[in-house]
């Protein structure tokens, strides 16, 4: 069972709002630096600017930082992640947002901020994400959300961006009753 | 006077050319009759032991040409005494010994001692003494006096004899006193460093290679030499196919030449060395299939006389290390007929054909009483069953080592009696 | 996608699948090498021994550096003797370093199948640093990464490897990995230095130094070692070097863009001129450079899973 939760328009509209909120809370595009998380954080990144350009008419710097090695499930998880992207541009004293696609249990930003922290000292870091799903487990918190999904555990959540996946669309999936086969 | 009959097995003599359904009486350690078991009538007396070998088979008792039983001197590894309880437990009778002892048996306080410590074990210990002393290769034995103690042949085995002029003596002077010399044939030279049989399995595992004609050098050498002095010459553990047609060909002109194969060689090639496994390193290495095609051919027409086992006993400290560090040779007394029988069961070889080798083409080989069955020789006799099969587990083998390359391996044919001058010594559980 | 063994031990027992994903892995491990911080904490709490029979500097620095770069601890144990000379099995050798619970063995052995038989005694992942003539397949990933980095590909490219072939673990871990990959090997030494049953390993075989450099793409020369002379594999140095080194106008055969490797350290002079080491095809730090991204990879592919994985894994050895 699958069900549409944003489509193409609605994410676009989200992006939108959440350009307007960075430039609204940096007061402008002074010493902003993007960074997605691959892979699709990246290409939300990559979005995002164009939107700051569109608005400011000032094209930022986008990196990806790729937060495989410092993830601290690679002793748990079966399969083993591959390598990202991992192209950052000078951090030292600059305002980096990070860029993910999905919120959940914190830990992929905590590997993330950690990678970043090897490669500077960033003057603040602040979080967007397309969508937050809630069940944190970490004290983390994002400064610019595009939607609020309160979801279950059990459910999935899966953003689909026409870059990687041919359409622009946040599925949320639910997981069969318990007892019942896949 | 002990008195034992087999009653009811299949009686299997090359010697004898026999091969039917016949009760073998026995008295005073010699075959006393032997009779059809449809036309015997004959009434088992009191004070008679029976023995019953229904569906089982009756041969001559084995006789492996060619062990290593290590004492004096490497008791860690092997000693006469369990060395003679794993051969009575694989259906042999008798071996012959080899000389590489520390000391070597090189004189007769040696041979006096191997034959003191074999007396009442259950089979027959034949020594075969030193070619040459401390077999240095330098000097010859004195062989009258190895001869006088009980020596059967004498043999450098496990060094080759580098100097040809040494071995035109060795074959000369030995010829008085009808021993044997035994070669182990290889041109050290050529084997360097190897540590395998060279070709492509050696190239893939990096491992430095033993040409085959490492033993045809030496074969050819040897024969020509015995074809000079008029010796008598047996070419120990045959590994290739060119030293196989070199001996067809001697015997052919009437060289007195008789040669062995191990079951190893005749079963295995060098891809047993795949994954670095020591139980299957030994001199010579083990070959190819085309190698082993030709040492079956051999033992069918008879080339090759005798199934030896090169029975080598070694302890975990000398096989559990580095492949081109570790020992070479495997033990084999245990295993020798099931590996060899297997080659009956492919049809490879006879029945008859694979007893032949290991009871009468010894015995004849090296003029020693026993296989063979008939009237007055010595009652030793193996009882097989070759419908049984067996799982090699190291830990129960009765040899003191376990460095066999059938580890694990699942056998078809088991010795269940072994009878020595008369006697049971061997019964399996 | 993962690495689903416990040990590398050669080259040839990988799949094409698994060399392309240890070469991509690597790929994106020379990034952080280039960091000012290099390190990352992937491998923290982590410990591989480099035990060493034979000495390398180069190699053991090389495998150092990478488990340090991933935070495992490194711990160096330089062994002189074999075990024979110790006096202790290997699986006594083996039995006391897994009682010190490392996570990973990398040995360099003289005696060729050490490590395989190390990988049986033990529960823990064994890297294969160089055994005997056997295989060495870090350093023919680093070569593989090398080429592909300069070629972009390596199917259909015309490799030569020239040499002593016969004691190469370099020549034959080459072999199998650059042939897997689709390139077509060439091998040429002198005939006392060409294995048996060489040509069967999926190369092409000659004596002929100049047909086998015609048109190639990549030579790779191999170090030839004094002590062959007094072994008669060949007659001399200088007979050597001027039928097997490799100059200018031997190099002249080869294509105009053609990359030289030389697993190091050379013989100058010998098996490869002092202009042409130093000459522009050369490639030899970059081959360096290399070695430390690949050996990071190797370890986060072998020790970068779930650790019950491995113990299952470990328990069907």
């Amino acid at each position: 069972m699958k069900k549409i939760v944003l489509d193409d328009k609605a994410i676009e509209r989200a992006l939108a709002r959440v350009a307007h909120e960075i430039i609204e809370r940096n007061k402008g595009t002074e010493n902003l630096v993007i960074l997605g998380i691959p892979t699709r954080g990246y290409h939300l990144a990559l979005r995002l600017r164009k939107k700051i350009e569109e608005i400011e008419g000032v094209c930022l710097p986008v990196g990806a930082v790729d937060a495989t090695l410092y993830r601290d499930d690679l002793g748990i998880k079966k399969d083993q992640p591959s390598l990202k992207r991992m192209e950052i541009p000078p951090v030292d004293g600059k305002k980096v947002v990070m860029v993910d696609d999905v919120l959940f249990t914190g830990r992929t930003i905590r590997a993330a901020m950690n990678a970043l922290m090897d490669f500077g000292r960033p003057l603040a870091i602040q979080l967007a994400v397309l969508v937050d799903r809630g069940h944190r487990e970490l004290p983390i918190k994002a400064d610019y959300i595009g939607k609020n999904l309160p979801t279950s555990r059990k459910e999935g959540v899966k953003v689909h961006l026409s870059e990687t996946d041919g359409v622009n669309e946040v599925v949320v999936t639910v997981a069969p009753a318990e007892g019942t086969k896949q | 006077m002990n008195r034992l009959v087999i009653k009811g097995g299949r009686v299997v003599d090359p010697a004898q050319n026999l091969d039917g359904f016949y009760n073998i009486y026995v008295m005073g350690g010699r075959v006393a009759s032997i009779k059809k078991v449809e036309a015997d009538t004959s009434e088992v007396g009191t004070g008679v032991d029976v023995v019953d070998a229904t569906g089982l088979v009756v041969v001559p008792g084995l006789i492996d040409p060619h062990v290593h039983l290590r004492e004096p001197g490497y008791e860690y590894k092997e000693d006469i005494s369990t060395g003679a309880k794993a051969a009575a437990a694989g259906g042999f009778t008798a071996v012959m010994c080899m000389a590489n002892t520390k000391p070597v048996n090189d004189n007769e306080s040696v041979t006096r001692y191997i034959l003191k410590k074999a007396e009442g074990q259950p089979v027959r210990v034949y020594p075969v003494g030193a070619v040459t002393q401390g077999q240095k290769g330098e000097r010859l034995t004195e062989m009258s006096e190895l001869k006088s103690a009980g020596c059967v042949a004498v043999s450098d085995d496990g060094v080759p004899i580098s100097d040809p002029g040494l071995m035109r003596r060795a074959l000369e002077y030995s010829s008085q006193f009808q021993m044997p010399v035994i070669t182990h044939a290889e041109d050290a030279r050529l084997v360097g460093h190897g540590s395998m049989n060279e070709g492509v399995v050696a190239t893939r595992l990096g491992l430095k290679g033993i040409p085959n004609a490492a033993e045809d050098v030496i074969v050819a050498r040897d024969i020509s030499l015995a074809e000079l002095t008029g010796g008598r010459l047996h070419v120990a553990h045959v590994s290739t196919r060119g030293s196989v047609e070199l001996i067809r060909r001697a015997k052919e002109r009437g060289v007195k030449v008789t040669a062995e194969a191990t079951p190893h060689h005749l079963t295995l090639t060098d891809e047993a060395v795949i994954g670095y496994r020591t139980e299957a390193k030994m001199n010579p290495p083990l070959r190819d299939k085309e190698d082993v095609e030709a040492l079956r051919a051999g033992i069918k027409d008879g080339t090759i006389d005798c199934v030896a086992t090169d029975h080598a006993p070694h302890a975990s400290i000398e096989k559990d290390v580095e492949f081109d560090k570790a020992a070479n040779g495997i033990i084999g007394l245990e295993t020798a007929f099931s590996v060899v029988y297997g080659l009956v069961e492919e049809g490879v070889l006879t029945l008859t054909e694979a007893v032949r080798a290991m009871s009468c083409g010894p015995a004849k080989a090296f003029k020693l009483a026993g296989g063979k069955l008939s009237v007055g020789s010595p009652a030793d006799i193996a009882i097989f069953d070759l419908n049984r099969s067996w799982t090699v587990e190291p830990a129960k083998l009765k040899s003191k080592s376990k460095n066999t390359p059938w580890a694990g391996k699942e056998l078809k044919g088991v010795a269940v009696k072994t009878i020595l001058g008369g006697v049971v010594v061997y019964t399996k559980e | 996608m993962r690495l689903k063994r416990k040990d590398l031990l050669g080259i040839e027992d990988l799949t094409r699948d698994e060399l392309e994903l240890i070469l991509s892995t690597a790929a994106s491990f020379k990034e952080v090498s280039e960091r000012e911080i290099k390190k990352v904490p992937t491998l923290r709490g982590k410990t591989v021994i480099n035990l060493f029979y034979e000495p390398s500097t180069r190699t053991r620095t090389s495998f150092e550096i990478a488990a340090k770069r991933m935070s495992a601890d490194a711990v160096n144990i330089s062994v002189s003797t074999s075990s024979v000379v110790k006096g202790e099995t290997l699986r006594d050798t083996a039995r006391n370093l897994e009682a010190m619970r490392p996570d990973c063995i990398v040995v360099r052995h003289a005696s060729s199948g050490t490590p395989h038989m190390l990988a049986g005694f033990v529960g823990c992942s064994v890297v294969n640093a160089g055994d005997g003539a056997h295989e060495h397949p870090s350093q023919a990933l680093l070569d593989m990464l090398t080429v592909k980095e300069k070629k972009g590909t390596l199917a259909g490219l015309k490799i030569a490897i020239v040499g002593d072939i016969a004691h190469s673990r370099v020549a034959r871990s080459n072999i199998y990995g650059f042939t897997k990959m689709g390139s077509e090997v060439t091998v040429a030494g002198p005939p006392t230095m060409l294995p048996a049953g060489i040509e069967k390993l999926g190369c092409k075989v000659t004596s002929n130094v100049e047909d086998a450099l015609k048109g190639t793409d990549v030579i790779m020369m191999l170090r030839i070692q004094m002590e062959r002379q007094s072994e008669s594999f060949f007659p001399t140095v200088r007979e050597y070097s001027r039928v097997y080194g490799l100059d200018e106008t031997k190099l002249k055969r080869a294509k105009d863009d053609v990359i030289i490797l030389h697993p190091g350290p050379i013989n100058r002079g010998v098996e490869i001129s002092s202009e042409v080491a130093d000459g522009p095809y050369s490639l030899i730090l970059d081959q360096v450079t290399n070695g430390v991204a690949v050996r990071m990879a190797i370890f986060y592919l072998l020790l970068g899973t779930a650790k019950e994985e491995q113990q299952i894994q470990a328990g069907k050895v």
